[in-house]
């Protein structure tokens, strides 16, 4: 998945109540419930066809007309709270903003070249039958979730940082068995907030590439690095690292590990981009674990698989109250998807951690990866979930 | 209507565009139903300036192989291109491939055509040969025919890119050869029939089905789709832009001093990419528009207008450019690639699905490029490094050939790098 939570310090958090957005359609008939609005946006006009609607689910059909790039907004009564939004709507392209809007009044804010403080109108949603129920603590379950989340990734990088220094350590001294038992260990706690180490361009390619991955001449560092030369049997005519470049090696993965930490102390979250972060770590399962990839020398992949699936069951868990009012259903299902899968896992855990990938049976890793289908797809749904 | 003369089609696909379109409106006219008339043909002339299938409206289909040379004598080489040359001429025009035809020889010899597309026309078929850099040297540097010193500077083993997990089974080469045609069973009979004149001489490598072509190669086709659902080389290179045609796709004479016999030929970059379709299919869609740049609904780059607006990669959007910096779109445009353009014939394809119950699909890519050092490999680094596409594909084939020029009359197909 593209790297989602990179931007996460930079972006206020989006409320929630917010929106979806998606390519304008065909109204299909909507407009006759007076719930369709269409937007018209030029470079100093903001034609809105109706001021007034019922509450319940209103449809902006925006339309940029003008030159540049423009943005849409429905702000709250006091003109700041950011009741729903649509960005990135290109000269001659069209956005639809779908709103969950309870009755009052709002402002409509179109924003060309996304300078100033937009071109305002007033908006007002009238009572209906189909008022969207509203709860007080809607704000509050945000920002547990978005607390919880931050402190998951900050404890998950401080013993990410510990298990590091005492795999490079056995590493460097020789201590070889003792570092392959680690390996995996400590990895786990990379893997469980992978989509947030990911997010930064350049430590990912330092610490996590695969030998795959690599273009002809480039410099091959980190994790697999090392695994090759703990578990060289596959390799052909491999050369054993010498004690210096072992070192090398691993004080550079040390270092980067370092960094890494200390830039998680400074993220920020959004509810979407904790959905994101937990749909893209069953996306790296499906993609590199399910498939034995990851860990070509070492066959640790199931470490790495349950990691990534802790990960996001921890993002779902934390979103799930949100959830549990927006869209019931989903909930249970991702609970139940979640354990199914988990049952799967646990039936291959062993006394020191995880059956080797290479020891699984075709019909075991079928299991696991149809699992791993039947929880994504109910996934791919939370972000618009909790954004609803 | 019987088909168009082929002769009047030397010189390759630009003429061929118009008088095919013209073949099939003369259809129309005398079907009463307004359907296109079952005898609406559509023929290509094998032998010209350049090979056929290279600046051809791209067809719907596609058999791709790759052939491994197993003999070691120049001279059944040479016999085996003339074969091919007969044979292909042939069925270009909707003939048998061999001059007896399915059904008509002797009783007790297999027929020397196949038959399984008796009943068919010619179907748009064209069949383009292509040099793989093995039949030069083998792997140990050997000259294998006497060819090594006109093997061409940048034919040679593509390099590892990232994300490449190559199978060996579905790469490489000594000769390729590529069928298009408007109907699978036209292009697999054409393969089937070449394969089976060679054994002896060649082997089948491997060979890869196309359907759903995924690129345009005339301003008269519309956009196709790949199997992400988006339109697909909306700005590569078009039969009609000649300029671009000389400048981006035929190798000029002079433009490599021991491989002369190539002017008027071209490259075959073939990559057969996998993508994730699973995965991919649970991407939003405004990730995925992000992903590569433009609009699922009409292909309009994400800074706005319509599919063949040219993007704004400055155009400001709300958290950096509206087309991202790492969109695809964005990575493989001349504007960032020293000018390059390709002219891509690419296909979808669906080999059924892998031991996980994926599907085992994908793109098979096939471009057409001047040089494959500055119209190829510096893009495809920049790809795998920078697109965030990447995150969905798997290269698993890889392969590059020299297209020869075309042929005249009484000519074998590469009959230059023997002369």
């Amino acid at each position: 998945m593209r790297k989602p939570l990179l931007v996460a310090a930079l972006l206020v958090t989006t409320p929630f109540f917010a929106a979806c957005t998606e390519n304008a359609k065909d109204d299909g008939g909507k407009s006759a419930d007076g719930r369709s609005v269409s937007v018209t946006s030029t470079d100093d006009e903001c034609k809105v066809s109706t001021a007034k609607v019922p509450a319940g689910t209103v449809t902006f059909n925006v339309t940029n007309d003008g030159s540049q790039v423009t943005e849409f907004y429905l702000l709250g009564d006091d003109g700041l709270r950011i009741v729903a939004e649509v960005e990135n709507v290109g000269p001659q392209l069209s956005r639809q903003l779908v709103v969950n809007a309870p009755a009052g009044t709002y402002f409509t804010a179109c924003k060309p070249g996304m300078k100033g403080d937009g071109i305002r109108a007033d908006f007002t949603v009238t009572k209906s039958g189909d008022e969207p129920t509203v709860s007080a603590d809607d704000q509050q379950l945000v920002d547990t979730a978005l607390a919880n989340y931050s402190a998951y990734v900050q404890d998950q990088s401080d013993q990410l940082v510990a298990k590091t220094q005492e795999f490079v350590k056995l590493y460097k001294a020789g201590d070889d068995d003792a570092a392959r038992t680690l390996y995996p260990e400590a990895r786990t706690h990379w893997e469980r907030i992978e989509t947030v180490a990911e997010s930064f361009g350049d430590l990912d390619p330092k610490t996590d590439a695969r030998e795959a991955d690599l273009e002809p001449g480039e410099k091959w560092t980190g994790w697999h690095r090392i695994e090759k030369d703990l578990w060289p049997e596959l390799a052909k005519n491999y050369t054993p690292l010498t004690p210096q470049q072992r070192a090398t090696y691993a004080d550079d993965l040390m270092k980067n590990i370092t960094t890494l930490d200390t830039r998680v102390q400074g993220l920020d979250y959004t509810v979407d981009q904790i959905a994101n972060g937990s749909r893209g770590l069953l996306e790296e399962v499906a993609s590199g674990k399910v498939t034995g990839e990851e860990e070509y020398w070492s066959h640790t992949d199931l470490w790495d698989f349950q990691a990534n699936v802790d990960g996001a069951r921890v993002g779902f868990e934390g979103l799930k109250p949100i959830v549990e009012q927006t869209n019931p259903a989903l909930a249970k299902t991702l609970t139940t998807r979640f354990a199914d899968l988990q049952k799967l896992l646990d039936a291959q855990k062993t006394a020191t951690g995880f059956t080797f990938y290479d020891d699984l049976t075709p019909d075991e890793v079928q299991d696991l990866a149809n699992a791993v289908n039947a929880l994504s797809e109910p996934l791919s749904q939370l972000t618009a979930a909790v954004l609803s | 209507m019987t088909g168009v003369s082929r002769r009047g089609l030397v010189g390759g696909g630009v003429a061929a565009a118009g008088l095919a379109a013209g073949a099939y409106a003369a259809g129309r006219s005398t079907a009463a139903d307004g359907a296109p008339h079952p005898d609406a043909r559509v023929e290509y002339a094998f032998r010209g300036a350049h090979q056929a299938g290279i600046t051809t409206p791209a067809q719907d289909r596609l058999h791709f192989a790759a052939f491994d040379v197993t003999t070691d004598s120049r001279d059944e080489l040479i016999a085996l291109l003339t074969a091919w040359t007969a044979a292909a001429d042939r069925m270009t025009r909707g003939l048998p491939a061999g001059e007896i035809g399915p059904t008509q020889g002797s009783i007790n010899l297999p027929p020397d055509d196949t038959g399984e597309a008796i009943g068919l026309d010619a179907g748009g078929l064209t069949i383009t040969f292509g040099f793989g850099p093995t039949l030069f040297r083998d792997d140990d540097g050997k000259d294998r025919f006497g060819l090594a010193d006109r093997q061409p500077k940048a034919l040679r083993t593509l390099p590892h890119f990232p994300a490449d997990v190559l199978d060996p089974d579905k790469s490489y080469g000594d000769l390729c050869v590529q069928a298009c045609a408007d109907d699978p069973q036209v292009a697999v009979h054409a393969i089937r029939n070449l394969a089976r004149i060679g054994f002896g001489t060649v082997a089948v490598r491997w060979s890869q089905l196309g359907f759903g072509r995924t690129s345009t190669t005339s301003t008269a086709q519309s956009t196709p789709r790949n199997l992400f659902g988006f339109k697909d080389g909306t700005a590569n290179i078009k039969s009609q832009e000649k300029k671009d045609v000389e400048k981006h796709v035929w190798v000029a004479p002079g433009a490599d001093a021991q491989a002369d016999w190539l002017a008027g030929g071209s490259y075959l970059v073939a990559r057969r990419i996998n993508m994730h379709i699973e995965i991919w299919d649970r991407q939003s869609l405004g990730d995925q528009e992000d992903f590569i740049g433009r609009t699922k609904d009409t292909g309009a780059p994400l800074s706005g207008g319509t599919e063949f607006t040219e993007p704004d990669f400055d155009m400001p959007g709300s958290t950096g450019p509206v087309i991202a910096e790492d969109a695809h779109v964005r990575l493989v445009h001349p504007d960032f690639n020293n000018g390059a353009r390709m002219l891509r014939r690419g296909y979808n394809f669906v080999d059924g699905s892998n031991p996980l119950g994926g599907l085992d699909a994908g793109l098979f890519f096939i471009a057409y490029v001047t040089d494959p050092d500055t119209h190829f490999i510096p893009i495809q680094n920049t790809m795998a490094k920078h697109d965030a596409m990447m995150e969905y594909l798997k290269v698993t084939g890889s392969a590059l050939f020299a297209v020869p020029p075309g042929i005249g009359p009484g000519e074998y197909v590469g009959q230059s790098l023997f002369a």
